[in-house]
């Protein structure tokens, strides 16, 4: 149910054949440096630079190194990646191979997390059509000694999976738990080889840059937010779906463009996101003010935001690969924490106790999902203290 | 398991670890394999499958244990996924949860005792806009209601004739 009425980057028209073709005209660090004057920062969530991740690929030494596409798409609340990878996905795969020209990898995989594996039969037609038109394989279309493929890899069922060092555990057979960083996956990646791993909007994204020109790109957007986002809109609201919009829309515009303006709270970045109260709609979306990977959940008046929580931290709870100790007890602690003021039985220092666990857990977690598992619990805390506790007694 | 059914299986392991020079990458390919073809991995597959990457059995259980989609224990035909996240919760997951117990005779957690069906609550499946949302095996299943469970299952087991009934993996 994508919204692509409004054509402004990622759903505006591109002839891929072109646009590769033309893209492997320019020099590799010219592909870069458009991509660094787009200001372009990564659509998975993190939000960091493209180009400096891609430079650091193209600059590391390795005989091999791998452009992964990152379509583990599990936040909660979040389906954009699913309609690219339904839609979109010629350019998704040209995007991987502007990628691998830029930083000099000869292959590429799409890691697919496994309750997408109904859109694996399209997506392996897709890459097979590619190869027929050689923009992949030997000496994509006529480029002397650039050769670069894709395959498949499907995900097992897990969360944590999106998070880029345990997908990478994950495609080398292990269990998904993330690994200390440094060494980042742009020097010491899959099977220790150079790997830049990026989210598939960001591939599209910057096929369209690359084609069309950093300075066009930037006519959207703030100064520190460029471009355009994919935003997956679910919750209460007339038309939730997947919409293309401007970074920096203050979300009281777009609840008005989704039919949400009665909201009484959004959740802006889904669970690992914040609850943004009717009172701060002003605040705009964007790397500077809140962040999302395009996950934006609408809660209505009638809506219970200790329900909220704890649908939330129950999540956590199932997805924290118990790797280490702070996010592991801590999201069990939380999530026991939300039961007790379910019954009408916790203390309000207990709720300040629990209050400074969640920013231990944010400080003291391996990596960001114990990093960002408190931020619903805390902020729903914050806005909502004496709505839940009016609503809650042990006594009844 | 008779022993010329884990034969087959042993070679349908080793053919697939084969594709993968028998590298650890191709590890979980080969349980997603093995859970297709037998349901769920018994402990002389992952023996098996420990020795096609030469690697112990401990770590095949390690990995198995850790996804969702993997099990040690047998599921049915059919798994049942359905989305307990948040936009799926608030669009009524909880009336289409009640249903399918009710159709089924079982609880979450649980398989029909015909082996047909295993029922499961999962995590968000990307169709938030439009849930509640399900998986059957692969397929999905959306804006599901209470009224629509019935047909849903009876679309499954009506996908399978008397063999089934009769209990070919009893
Ligand atoms: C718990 C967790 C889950 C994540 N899930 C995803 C995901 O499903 N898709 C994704 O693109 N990035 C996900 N990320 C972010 C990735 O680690 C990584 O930053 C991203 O794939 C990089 O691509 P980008 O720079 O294009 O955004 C996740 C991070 C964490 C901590
Ligand atoms: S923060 Fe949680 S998910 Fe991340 S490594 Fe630690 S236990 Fe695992
Ligand atoms: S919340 Fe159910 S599909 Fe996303």
């Amino acid at each position: 149910m994508s919204k692509a009425d409004k054509k402004l980057v990622i759903f505006s028209d591109i002839d891929v054949e072109k646009a590769l073709k033309n893209a492997l005209q320019k020099t590799r660090p010219d592909i870069i440096g458009e991509v660094r004057d787009s200001g372009l920062k990564g659509r998975g969530g993190a939000g960091f630079p493209t180009a400096v991740k891609w430079n650091l690929a193209a600059a590391a030494q390795g005989e091999r190194k791998f452009v992964i596409c990152n379509a583990d798409e599990g936040e909660p609340g979040t389906f954009k990646d699913r309609v690219l990878l339904t839609d979109y996905a010629e350019q998704l795969v040209a995007g991987m191979v502007l990628a691998a020209y830029a930083v000099g990898a000869k292959d590429g995989i799409i890691y697919l997390r496994a309750e997408y594996t109904y859109l694996k039969k399209d997506l392996e037609a897709t890459i097979e059509k590619m190869r027929g038109k050689k923009m992949l394989g030997k000496k994509i279309l006529g480029k002397e000694g650039f050769d670069f493929d894709v395959h498949i890899h499907m995900g097992s069922g897990a969360y944590i999976c999106g998070e880029e060092t345990a997908l990478i555990e994950s495609l080398e057979g292990h269990r998904g738990e993330p690994r200390n960083r440094p060494p980042f996956p742009v020097t010491v990646g899959y099977l220790g080889c150079p790997s830049s791993v990026n989210n598939v909007e960001t591939f599209i994204t910057a096929l369209h840059i690359v084609e069309k020109g950093a300075k066009w790109f930037k006519t959207f957007g703030t100064e520190k937010s460029t471009g355009t986002k994919l935003f997956s809109i679910s919750g209460d609201c007339e038309k939730p779906g997947v919409y293309e919009l401007p970074m920096g829309i203050t979300i009281k515009k777009l609840l008005e463009t989704v039919g949400g303006e009665d909201a009484k709270a959004v959740q802006v970045g889904g669970a690992s996101g914040t609850c943004v109260p009717r009172k701060d709609f002003e605040r705009v979306i964007a790397y500077e003010d809140v962040a999302t990977g395009g996950s934006i959940i609408v809660f209505g008046p009638h809506r219970d935001m200790l329900e909220v929580a704890i649908n939330f931290m129950e999540f956590f709870c199932e997805e924290s690969c118990g790797q280490c100790t702070p996010c592991r007890l801590g999201t069990e602690t939380l999530l026991e924490g939300l039961d007790m003021l379910d019954e009408g039985r916790c203390s309000l220092k207990y709720l300040r106790e629990l209050c400074a666990l969640g920013e231990t857990m944010q400080l003291s977690s391996k990596c960001g999902l114990g990093q960002s598992a408190p931020n619903a619990f805390l902020s729903i805390i914050e806005n909502f203290k004496s709505e839940i506790f009016d609503t809650r007694c042990s006594c009844r | 398991m008779l022993a010329s059914e884990r034969d087959q299986l042993k070679a349908e392991i080793n053919k697939m670890a084969k594709k993968y020079d028998h590298h650890r990458s191709g590890l979980i390919p080969v349980l997603q394999l093995v859970q297709n073809v037998s349901r769920h991995i018994s402990p002389e597959a992952m023996q098996d499958i420990a020795e096609a990457f030469k690697i112990h059995p401990v770590e095949v259980q390690g990995v198995v244990s850790f996804y969702s989609f993997l099990s040690t224990e047998k599921k049915g035909k059919f798994v049942i996924r359905l989305c307990r996240t948040i936009s799926c919760d608030m669009a009524g997951k909880e009336a289409v949860a009640n249903q399918l117990e009710n159709e089924l005779g079982i609880e979450f957690g649980e398989t029909t005792t015909d082996g047909m069906f295993t029922l499961e609550f999962t995590n968000c499946l990307g169709m938030c806009d439009q849930g509640p949302a399900m998986l059957v095996n692969d397929d999905i299943h959306t804006k599901v209601t209470p009224e629509k469970v019935a047909d849903i299952i009876e679309s499954y087991r009506s996908r399978f004739g008397a063999h089934v009934i009769q209990g070919e993996h009893a």
